[in-house]
Order: structure tokens, then C-alpha cells, then sequence
């Protein structure tokens, strides 16, 4: 399945200033491994060291957030568009 | 330096104002000089005076936007209700970008104050907020 990833400004740093990527992949979890293959300094701004998903990284297939389609499992289709995006929250105490 | 017209300083303060008793919260949009070309006003999802978090939609419509338009997403902005115009230690702890601008809004006193920040590696450094028509 041919996939378009946005890749966001914060991992650019590690993809040579790269913005999006187009990839070959039947889920989500291989769409992430392509990124990661070509570009490894990637790999431990979307992975935590047990190989889940950060907590503040979301990924989206289109319009929807893979936390509800399975994660790393959730399946992507030809034309599919996958996002990255960081959390973006705080709070005024600690 | 942030370059802001005078409507993206009042639209930051309204959203302010309109989530009052919570913080408000949203995001800046522009070129990546750090002038911006709008403001893009997000519901606070978690509902809170303590702390904030933009609405996952709103930052992925407005990501992908900017990213066709050419421009980027330069920053979030956030109020603090009850404290000064300041980075919390959850703020820079969770400081998405270091490339980002972090616009804060404090209505503690008046008139209300508005600071932006550069956060990098845990280190806050203020940068001038320049308005100008």
C-alpha cells in the first residue's frame, strides 16, 4: 500500500529537514519502521524503549487518531495519509 | 523575535478571556521568521484552570493547512489564569518543539500580559514580542 506521511517540524531535525515521505506499508507499525529505517534518529522520538508509542506522539491515519484503530496494528490503505503530530500541552503547576 | 498584528494580540486575549475560569489555549500560524499570519483559537480539551491541551483535531487541520500554504505552525499560545505570563515547570517539561514559539497570556493582573518564550532542551529564554500594523 503506497502511504503519504507529514512528517512534523520537531522530527525534521532528524529527517535532513524532510516533510514528507511516501512509503509502502500495510500498517501503521510498518509505516513507522519505513521512517525509521531510513532516517534512526527517528526511531527513539516515536518509540518508547518497550517499542510502544510515545505517550505524546499522535498519529493519525487521515482524520483519525490510531489509538482507536489498533495502534501500531491499525491497518493503512492505498492513498491513506498518515500524520505525525506532537502532543501540545502544559499547565501552570507542576 | 515574534512579529504580531495588533488582531492576533487581541484574538490570543479574547480566547483568553472566553475560557475564563480555564485556561485558554491555541495556535500560531506563519513563516518561519516568526511572523505570523494568524491565530488559530482551540477548545482547551482538558477543561481545566490548571493546565491546558489544544484540541488533537484543531492542531492536525492546522498543521496540515500550513504545511499546503507553505507556512508552519510557529507556536501555542496558553493563558495562565492565576500566575504571571511564565513557562511552568509542566510547560517546559512537555514543550512540544524547540523550534516553537510558547506565547504566554497571564490575566492575574491588568492590563493583561502577554510574554513569548523560546523553550529548548529545558532552557527558557524570552524573545521580544514585536506588534505592529
Amino acid at each position: 500500500m503506497a502511504v503519504k506521511v507529514r512528517i512534523p517540524t520537531v522530527l525534521r531535525s532528524a529527517t535532513g529537514g524532510r516533510a514528507t515521505m511516501d512509503v509502502t506499508a500495510t500498517t501503521v507499525g510498518e509505516v513507522l519502521a519505513a521512517i525509521s529505517s531510513e532516517y534512526p534518529n527517528v526511531q527513539e522520538q516515536l518509540f518508547n524503549t518497550d517499542g510502544s508509542l510515545h505517550r505524546f506522539l499522535n498519529v493519525y491515519i487521515n482524520d483519525d487518531d490510531v489509538r482507536y484503530l489498533g495502534g501500531v496494528t491499525a491497518a493503512v490503505a492505498d492513498g491513506d495519509e498518515v500524520t505525525l503530530l506532537p502532543a501540545v500541552a502544559g499547565g501552570a503547576t507542576a | 523575535m515574534l512579529t504580531l498584528r495588533p488582531e492576533h494580540y487581541d484574538a490570543m486575549v479574547a480566547t483568553a478571556i472566553r475560557a475564563l475560569p480555564n485556561e485558554g489555549c491555541g495556535l500560531l500560524v506563519g513563516d518561519a521568521e516568526g511572523k505570523v499570519s494568524r491565530i488559530v483559537p482551540s477548545h482547551n480539551v482538558a477543561d481545566s484552570a490548571k493546565i491546558y491541551e489544544i484540541d488533537p483535531k484543531v492542531l492536525l487541520r492546522t498543521f496540515r493547512e500550513a504545511d499546503d500554504a507553505g507556512e508552519n505552525v510557529l507556536g501555542v499560545f496558553h493563558s495562565h489564569t492565576h500566575s504571571e505570563a511564565y513557562p511552568s515547570p509542566t510547560d517546559i517539561a512537555q514543550a512540544p518543539d524547540p523550534e516553537w514559539h510558547y506565547v504566554l497570556v497571564s490575566l492575574r493582573d491588568l492590563p493583561t500580559v502577554v510574554r513569548s518564550f523560546r523553550i529548548r532542551t529545558g532552557e527558557v529564554t524570552e524573545e521580544v514580542v514585536s506588534v505592529t500594523v
